[in-house]
């Protein structure tokens, strides 16, 4: 039952990974994005990580996503134009990527052969209790360091976008 | 009867490797590094960061089923919460721009350049 | 049995009784503002209109499904389906009665029971954005662009005090479950308070901030910017018809549903009565006894002709509602859905009834309501709470 998940979850998420890349139009971007995301939230709750899947959720594709839409939305932006100004990007990256993929996809499966394969239950210590706990005690003070990294992006974000404030 | 027994046992009790998450995640970073480079469109630019973003949360969250520790879920978290702050910031440069220069093409922001 | 086929027994038969109430929920609106207004509402199909829904059902499945020109044909298409998918699959965490043994199988009366309950319901709360946000966008139109855009920002305003008033109860429940929430909250304070955390955890302010953020949050009177009718033709779905049209009715009707639902469940205490125990058994019978005894006593000198026929019909059907309560196995489950069910009933009406009775905000009063009044009264509200739990625990 988990491969089974697991493979249809992937399957999805690299599906509409791909199809994030191939669409002209943002809002069908976004879309896709939102489709990425959801399907790692199964992933995720497949992996023990239930809060973190809610928060995935809830976070990403419940408000930064709709932001995206928001303001594309917003500025009516139509599809894009393809441009031939990145020549080197496109020749040199697609081999680069596939050897970086490659590499990658080498060294994980070399570096973690002999590791204990993934049980769906095995690992249950992804509650919201477990990690309110961890968060309010030892990371604590990387928790209010965000708050704050939080605050000034809000004051910035609404300097930026206010514009009577000029 | 039993609904399972429409499926042999074994079936069940195949459970995923590791590095099939992990290679999950090189995929979508993979593909995230892919948008990133070749779209022209400011937000699909920026929409690709997310999907790297994403990628490696993936990663923090394998390992940390790996060692069993919810260490790795806590990093997540922060990553989620500065992605947020991020897609805050980023879109409201994002208007600014489009205010000043009405496109969103990255092609076109070359006032800087020469 | 295994867990897998009593899932699929439960989803059958909660499925089509989730449709019934949705399409039933429009006739009960439509009477209830018509009485407000002194009229009579629905009236000619079937005897008081009750068969209004089915009538309903058929003329949208028979009309024509027009797609305007220059629309975004995918997304057209997929942004009602959308917002019921994201609404309707919010039910299956719903807990509808305590745990209970029928034909020896033991089970949870409700879908699905799992830890992160309420997350999943606030997740799935900000997923039903797109729904509108894309049926607005691709109807290119722009008085639905203006209702999407309306949408969306209301409904990321108001998600914020929303979550502040609902972590209030749970910091006092200690569990994201709502069917732990709902059994921490059993008994009586002196023998005749009961303990739910509106009135023992004193949550009377978070309550009222939630039920504000709730009618924002399913786009009702007196928050209804996105399909205001005077200003933006009807919204969002200005050009959806047919089946389309009515997917965003059901899916507007069953976020009502959820959210009265979480209301219930954690202010007002789930199913446990609000009365005690010997006298909280009888309190569905006398209420639907009452009933059956009024339709008969009203058939008796009938207002209009062919009441003369219907009273005594659904007079028996309350007197049969009655007795069934009365029995010794059946009548403890249907107790315990009877409050649960009796209180989102309630709070439903309740959403009727503002709508009858309120006009609607300006845009900008909406958004002040949100950041300065509610955010603040919310988060003062989980502060208070913080230390009442910490000092003297619940």
């Amino acid at each position: 039952m988990d491969l089974v998940l697991f493979l249809t979850f992937a399957l999805i998420s690299v599906a509409c990974a791909l199809n994030m890349a191939l669409q002209r139009h943002p809002v069908s971007s976004a879309l896709s994005l939102i489709g990425v995301m959801v399907s790692l939230a199964v992933l995720y709750v497949l992996l023990g990580a239930e809060f973190i899947a809610a928060a995935q959720l809830v976070v990403y594709s419940g408000a930064i996503m709709v932001l995206f839409i928001f303001v594309i939305m917003l500025l009516n932006a139509g599809a894009e134009r393809l441009t031939k100004k990145a020549g080197t990007a496109h020749f040199l990256g697609f081999p680069l990527l596939v050897i970086l993929l490659a590499l990658s996809s080498w060294v994980i499966t070399n570096a973690t052969s002999a590791a204990k394969p993934v049980k769906f239950g095995a690992f249950t210590g992804g509650g919201p209790r477990e990690v309110g706990w961890e968060l309010f005690t030892r990371y604590v003070l990387p928790f209010e360091v965000t708050s704050i990294l939080i605050l000034i992006a809000i004051a910035g974000a609404y300097r930026l976008a206010n514009k009577e404030m000029e | 009867m039993s609904l399972y027994d429409l499926f042999p046992p074994e079936f069940f009790k195949l459970s995923v490797p590791l590095a099939g998450y992990l290679i999950l995640s090189a995929i979508l970073f993979t593909i995230g590094v892919a948008t990133f480079l070749f779209r022209r469109n400011v937000i699909t630019v920026f929409m690709a960061i997310e999907l790297m973003l994403n990628a490696v949360n993936l990663t923090f969250v394998t390992f940390s089923n790996h060692f069993g520790k919810v260490d790795g879920q806590i990093f997540s978290f922060f990553v989620m919460v500065v992605a947020a702050a991020e897609a805050a910031v980023g879109l409201a440069i994002i208007l600014m721009v489009f205010r000043n220069r009405a496109t969103l093409q990255i092609d076109d922001f070359d006032t800087l350049k020469n | 049995m295994d867990y897998l086929l009593v899932s699929i027994i439960k989803t059958l038969i909660i499925a089509p009784l989730l449709l019934a109430t949705l399409a039933y929920i429009v006739w009960v609106e439509r009477k209830v503002i018509a009485h407000v207004q002194l009229r009579v509402g629905p009236y000619f199909v079937g005897p008081h209109g009750l068969l209004q829904p089915i009538a309903d059902a058929i003329k949208l499945l028979t009309k024509e499904d027009f797609i305007p020109s220059g629309v975004n044909h995918f997304f057209y298409w997929a942004a009602p389906w959308m917002g019921l998918m994201f609404s309707v699959t919010g039910i299956a965490v719903i807990p509808l009665g305590p745990q209970v043994e029928i034909l020896g199988v033991k089970t949870n009366l409700g879908l699905a029971d799992i830890n992160i309950g309420l997350l999943w319901i606030l997740g799935l709360a900000g997923m039903g954005v797109y729904g509108i946000a894309l049926a607005g966008w691709s109807s290119n139109n722009k008085y639905a662009l203006l209702g999407a855009m309306r949408s969306s920002a209301q409904m990321i305003s108001y998600e914020l005090p929303m979550a502040l008033a609902l972590a209030a109860p749970l910091l006092m429940s200690n569990s994201l479950n709502l069917r732990e929430v709902i059994n921490t909250q059993s008994g009586f304070v002196f023998g005749f308070v009961p303990n739910w955390n509106l009135f023992t955890g004193f949550q009377i302010v978070g309550f009222v901030v939630y039920m504000i953020c709730a009618f924002a949050e399913t786009n009702r009177i007196p928050f209804d910017l996105p399909e205001a009718e005077n200003e933006l033709v009807a919204g969002f779905h200005s050009e959806y018809s047919s089946m389309k049209f009515a997917a965003f009715f059901m899916a507007e009707y069953c976020n009502m549903i959820i959210v009265c639902s979480v209301a219930t469940a954690l202010y007002l205490g789930g199913w446990n009565p609000i009365v005690p125990e010997p006298i909280a058994q009888f309190v569905p019978t006398i209420l639907f006894g009452g009933a059956a005894a009024l339709l008969f006593f009203h058939a008796m000198n009938p207002g209009r002709p062919t009441d003369r026929f219907s009273f005594p019909v659904f007079g028996v059907i309350m007197a049969g509602l009655a007795l069934l309560f009365l029995i010794p196995v059946i009548g403890p489950i249907l107790n315990s859905l009877f409050w649960f069910l009796g209180k989102v009933g309630f709070l439903l009406f309740f959403f009727i009834w503002v709508r009858a009775t309120l006009p609607r905000f300006r845009y900008d009063q909406l958004m002040k309501i949100a950041w300065l009044f509610l955010f603040p009264v919310a988060l003062a509200n989980l502060l208070l709470t913080a230390f009442g739990v910490t000092f003297f625990q619940k």
